[in-house]
């Protein structure tokens, strides 16, 4: 079990802006493809989140590929939904994660199965990502599982949450955020930022509660691959807000330059999030395009030490 | 009530298949108010697996039988005196009432003619709701009075998840958050201080997780 502070936590108390990444793993077991995407984000972020079967897909279990990014130098943040595990399963993970030197650890409550490959599958939610929050607090804080038994070496991690200023109702978002620090949350990952207008109207809310103060915000930024994936979300991912200008930008440069066109809204995007009192870094989903990743973040001028 | 609907008629005729007797066994309660497996059910059942048969050259003859309540062993008396002059026992009752019936039926098939599908309220002619998971450890004085087990389709008891987009559901247009709900329900009470409150794990033993369930009232025994 690792004893030291994951990097990502270093690099956030030490009032550094962060940037993280996110790396979906493979859907099969080649542990080549999460080491290639290790090395494109290597030097460019302060860690890499990897997901749990995403849009309740089956992919490569996040704890393995967190391993393999860990291998390749990164620090690896280890998503955890609570739709395919109950109490019993998860406590589980946390200790395996631990043990392997995973330092940090999300925590969902999950794409409904509906979405995925498999919706005739029995979805668990034996715990909501609050609970599962407070699970793995008081495993690392008080030694003590969920039901109540000592841990025997308890788990050194890091724990965030999720939060998403444009799902409904907005009214309820920010006293959402309070409840999941409330439960443990270190550092929160938002939702992908468009319409930067109601992310300043939620971050208000969540500074007039001094929130800022007791959680780290990373501000989640996706680069647009192009006008139809952009449209393709606006219409179909829940709770993404991506304004109709940003969709016309986008149709307004040809097709082949589309790409550098997204990299470029997200540059732009990040520059103002920076600008955001109470933003402490920003995670940026580059969706199966992590080669994005560098280059945004050098325009940003964001570049590592 | 539990709510229920037949089975497509082709699985039921598949489970009959071959019998020459049946007696068909609607029942009085929730299945007669849910329009599933009443007198009204079990006459045109009867008349479409006389039908089904006759096309087939392989005529059946159809007993039909109501009980006050499948699901009561004190009013089976009848429906298994009958039962011994059939090939097979086809129940229009809801899950609990075919289980009585085959527990008390000896060497005698008993097959289900109806899916039971949920406890739920009637929301208008012909549309049911669900409302019950029958967790067995009811939560609705949390929550303003709408189940958040039942209503959230990932059953989260710190609601809503970043799925609910204008009071829906991220399963479907159709499906109203039920957090959305919930929330509107403490607003509408003066209750949204309550929001904030954590509510812990639940104690799923006292649901199915537990094992089969049984509730055992002294004071009626």
């Amino acid at each position: 079990m690792s004893q030291t502070k994951s990097n990502l936590q270093t690099t956030l108390e030490a009032g550094k802006f962060a940037v993280t990444a996110e790396a979906g793993p493979p859907r099969g077991a080649k542990p080549e493809v999460v080491r290639e995407k290790a090395k494109i984000l290597k030097g460019f972020v302060d860690a890499c989140n990897v997901t749990d079967n995403q849009t309740s897909v089956v992919r490569m279990c996040s704890m393995a590929a967190c391993k393999i990014l860990q291998e390749e130098g990164l620090d690896a943040v280890m998503q955890m939904v609570c739709r395919d595990r109950n109490r019993i399963a998860a406590q589980s993970d946390i200790l395996g994660a631990a043990s392997l030197g995973i330092a940090n650890l999300l925590c969902l409550s999950g794409d409904h199965q509906v979405f995925g490959d498999h919706p005739q599958a029995k979805n668990v939610f034996d715990l909501d990502s609050i609970q599962l929050l407070k699970v793995a607090k008081t495993m690392r804080d008080e030694s003590k599982f969920a039901g109540g038994k000592d841990v025997d070496g308890p788990p050194a991690i890091f724990i965030g949450a999720v939060a998403n200023p444009f799902a409904d109702p907005f009214k309820i978002q920010v006293p959402r955020l309070a409840k999941k620090v409330a439960a443990g949350a270190q550092f929160i990952q938002t939702q992908c930022i468009f319409n930067l207008d109601k992310f300043e109207e939620f971050m208000k809310g969540v500074r007039d509660r001094g929130l800022d103060k007791k959680t780290y915000i990373l501000a989640g930024v996706i680069p647009l691959r192009s006008a139809t994936m952009a449209e393709y979300m606006a219409a179909k991912v829940a709770g993404t807000d991506i304004p109709i200008a940003y969709i016309e930008r986008l149709k307004g440069v040809e097709k082949k330059k589309q790409k550098q066109e997204g990299i470029k809204i997200a540059v732009e995007t990040i520059q103002k999030l920076k600008e955001v009192k109470g933003v402490r870094g920003v995670h940026i989903m580059a969706i199966e395009w992590e080669e994005a990743v560098p280059e945004i973040v050098q325009q940003a001028k964001l570049v590592r030490k | 009530m539990i709510v229920g609907e037949q089975k497509p008629i082709q699985d039921i005729m598949s489970y009959v298949d071959g019998c020459e007797r049946i007696l068909l066994a609607g029942c009085h309660g929730c299945v007669t108010v849910c329009c599933a497996g009443g007198q009204k059910e079990v006459e045109v059942l009867a008349s479409m697996i006389e039908l089904g048969r006759k096309k087939r050259h392989q005529p059946c003859k159809i007993t039909k039988i109501m009980q006050e309540r499948q699901c009561d062993v004190e009013f089976l008396e009848e429906l298994i005196a009958k039962a011994k002059d059939n090939d097979v026992i086809l129940s229009m009752a809801c899950a609990a009432g075919v289980q009585l019936v085959a527990e008390n039926a000896g060497s005698m098939k008993v097959f289900p003619a109806i899916n039971t599908n949920f406890i739920g309220a009637i929301h208008e002619k012909g549309v049911w709701g669900e409302r019950c998971q029958t967790c067995g450890d009811c939560k609705l004085a949390m929550t303003g009075g709408i189940c958040p087990i039942t209503r959230c389709s990932k059953s989260l008891l710190n609601g809503p998840c970043g799925g609910s987009k204008d009071g829906k559901c991220e399963i479907s247009p159709e499906t109203p958050c039920g957090w959305q709900l919930i929330i509107d329900r403490l607003d509408a009470t003066g209750c949204m201080d309550q929001y904030e409150r954590i509510l812990e794990p639940a104690d799923w033993s006292k649901s199915r997780d537990g094992g089969p369930r049984k509730l055992i009232r002294e004071d009626l025994k």
